[in-house]
């Protein structure tokens, strides 16, 4: 069968730089994997290492129970679609796609069925006789997986293959590879920088970072109970805020006022070696105007006042913006690579800017000054330092006892 | 092109500047193609075309397309030059593509000397060649003319065929690998045939180079069998050992010239193409 087992996997250039550190996954047959992370994380280069189109420098490679390490590309049975899909210019659709059936001397007739059937598949039969410098971008794309899916192979691979494509179109196109992936049952290892793709099409998601996999679940699972910041802050859109804290007297001290801390969280917070400062993680949707808010849920928050700087509505949601106290800030190098990545480091005052969705209904106003209020239930404690969910080990504790 | 806006004025400088170049470059040549139209004794009169246009330069008993002492040496010129062109363009095509795709070690080296073989003063290899060539039987063979082409020939196929391969996206590489070629099935089925229009430009001035050759064509040829049509012309006999034989020499010049003329004019988009398609990308 095809599930394909990263054992330790490492990739070190001949001028040491490591591209990929011990990456360890294992990817179920029929399973549509997503890798997930900033440019540069080593996310690419697994994907081509799990292709052949890279040696692997240290670890093991099962693809079906089988180590193939050492296995040119056409040996293991793969197929794969580039990011700017690589088709050959100077042949038609219909020789494209019957390319590598061709190499393998398969007989005439076996190749214009297999590949009429996949033209019928991606809807692509009356172009079968053009060219790819005639096609539109997501012609040439449909092009590039037929090409795949010809090949009827143990898995398919795809780097990016929607970020050539303009907005509107990616989106049809994401529910398309979907329904695909399903309709084919076929183990399908997916690379994307966009975290909404990701979320959207995956399985499972591998998150990568600097070539070091950060947290590997279900989108609920990265979404709800991230093990790092960087995970908290890569997954979900608008990112989650991060604030400054410190424990004083069993609370934690922020921006918006003393939160209370639940007795497993203190347990945690004292046992660990984390000192006084951490940083706190709330999600936009955590926040509410305090207006809005029954008196029963009020309890399980607290209200604070604040200054709304920017208020955007969307008709669905509206989004307001505030500033906190630039001295409480978080500060983490995880955070600055999450920065980075979303280019907040060159925006100014990205940093001290909360931003909380809040209800429709809301009668807030910019530049009012607001009573907001935060649900604490799923708030986030992350140390600073090595960016663990500290959180998540005091509700692991909590269960286990 | 910008279109440059020009006076009148303009337009009658550029007009003069222009007729007096293509004048400077026509007239020599239209002078030959009168000679070889003119009779024996009317070469010397001061006409500049001839007052009895004669084919006898060209056929009959003193025509050089009815002896073999033009026929031959054309002969040789074509396949000489087809041989040598092959060849070249088949090598180039290679070493271009290890050069585009490959780092290894001594690549520079290997640039940097492909270029020197190009800049070479031709004159100073004529004598060790010449010796070389004797001792290994080469000399007056078609072989003998050959090689020194293709040495000649290859620096300029492999530049201007490394930037036609650097055009073509690396992917496409990874892709045939991907559907299960062997990089050989890769450089044949896919890279090849997309630089396709470099090797026809590399072809042509390849052969373009061979057809003009004079100086080792000369020296290392002894006798028509193997000699080429512009070595040819210089040993040219007149009717008598005083006269010297111009008509047959500028029907000769005619005959090896004209077709060359035609061929680069219908060509002339590639060979320019082909030289400065690596000084712009995209």
């Amino acid at each position: 069968m095809a599930e394909i087992v990263l054992d330790n996997v490492t990739k070190r250039y001949p001028d040491g730089a490591l591209a990929v550190d011990k990456i360890s996954l294992d990817i179920a047959d029929g399973e549509f994997v997503i890798l997930v992370g900033p440019s540069g994380c080593g996310k690419s280069t697994t994907l081509n290492m799990i292709a052949g189109l890279e040696d692997i420098t240290e670890g093991e490679l099962r693809i079906g129970g089988k180590v193939v390490n050492n296995e040119a590309p056409k040996d293991r049975d793969i197929a794969m679609v580039f990011q700017s899909y690589a088709l050959y210019p100077h042949m038609t659709v219909r020789e494209n796609m019957g390319f590598a059936l061709k190499l393998a001397k398969t007989p005439q007739n076996v190749i214009n069925e297999k590949v009429e059937e996949a033209a019928r598949i991606l809807d692509l039969t009356q172009h079968l006789d053009r060219k790819p410098a005639n096609l539109s971008g997501g012609q040439r794309q449909r092009v590039a997986m037929g090409r795949a899916i010809v090949r009827d192979p143990q898995a398919f691979l795809m780097d990016e293959p929607l970020s050539n494509l303009d907005a509107k179109l990616r989106v049809q196109t994401r529910t398309s590879v979907s329904r695909l992936q399903r309709r084919l049952g076929t183990t399908m290892v997916y690379v994307t920088h966009d975290q909404t793709e990701a979320m959207t099409l995956g399985d499972r998601l591998a998150v990568m970072r600097s070539g070091v996999l950060q947290q590997a679940g279900t989108p609920k699972e990265l979404y709800d109970r991230p093990v790092n910041l960087f995970v908290a802050g890569f997954i979900g859109s608008p990112a989650m805020n991060f604030m400054g804290a410190t424990l004083e007297e069993g609370s934690l001290r922020t921006a918006i006022g003393d939160l209370p801390v639940s007795a497993p969280l203190r347990q945690v917070l004292e046992r660990s070696s984390v000192g006084r400062n951490v940083i706190v993680g709330l999600r936009p949707e955590d926040f509410e105007d305090a207006a809005l808010v029954s008196a029963d849920n009020r309890g399980f928050g607290v209200t604070f006042h604040a200054t709304v700087d920017v208020l955007e509505s969307v008709g669905s949601d509206v989004f307001a913006y505030f500033s906190q106290d630039s001295d409480l800030s978080a500060r983490s190098d995880q955070l600055a690579d999450l920065a980075a990545d979303s280019g907040a480091d060159d925006t100014a005052d990205a940093e001290e800017t909360v931003t909380a969705r809040l209800d429709a209904a809301t009668t807030l106003r910019e530049g009012q000054d607001a009573e907001l209020w935060a649900d604490l239930r799923p708030m986030h404690v992350f140390d600073p330092e090595s960016g663990r969910n500290l959180a998540l080990e005091a509700t692991a504790g909590a269960a286990a006892s | 092109m910008a279109a440059v806006a020009t006076t009148g004025k303009q337009k009658v400088g550029w007009g003069t500047a222009n007729t007096i170049v293509v004048a400077l470059a026509l007239i020599p040549l239209l002078w030959i193609i009168s000679l070889s139209f003119k009779t024996p004794a009317a070469i010397t009169d001061a006409s500049f075309w001839p007052q009895q246009w004669t084919l006898s330069n060209y056929f009959g008993s003193t025509g050089i397309l009815d002896t073999s002492t033009f026929i031959r040496p054309l002969l040789n010129s074509i396949g000489i030059g087809l041989i040598a062109t092959f060849i070249a363009v088949v090598l180039a095509s290679m070493a271009a593509y290890a050069v585009a795709r490959l780092a290894f070690p001594g690549k520079q080296l290997l640039i940097g000397m492909a270029l020197l073989i190009a800049m070479f003063p031709q004159i100073s290899l004529v004598t060790p060649m010449f010796s070389i060539e004797r001792a290994l039987g080469l000399f007056n063979t078609w072989p003998g003319l050959i090689i020194p082409y293709i040495a000649f020939g290859l620096p300029l196929g492999i530049y201007i065929l490394s930037a036609f391969f650097r055009e073509i996206p690396w992917e496409l590489e990874k892709a045939a690998k991907m559907d299960g070629a062997t990089p050989f099935q890769a450089f044949t089925k896919v890279i090849a045939p997309l630089a396709a229009p470099g090797m026809v430009t590399t072809a042509i001035l390849v052969f373009l180079f061979c057809w003009n050759e004079f100086l080792f064509a000369i020296s290392f040829t002894s006798t028509i069998s193997s000699r080429t049509a512009p070595a040819a012309l210089a040993f040219f006999s007149g009717s008598s050992q005083f006269t010297a034989p111009t008509g047959p020499i500028s029907a000769a010049a005619v005959v090896i010239t004209i077709p060359i003329i035609i061929f680069v004019l219908f060509f002339q988009r590639r060979i320019v193409a082909g030289l400065t398609s690596g000084a712009v990308k995209g």
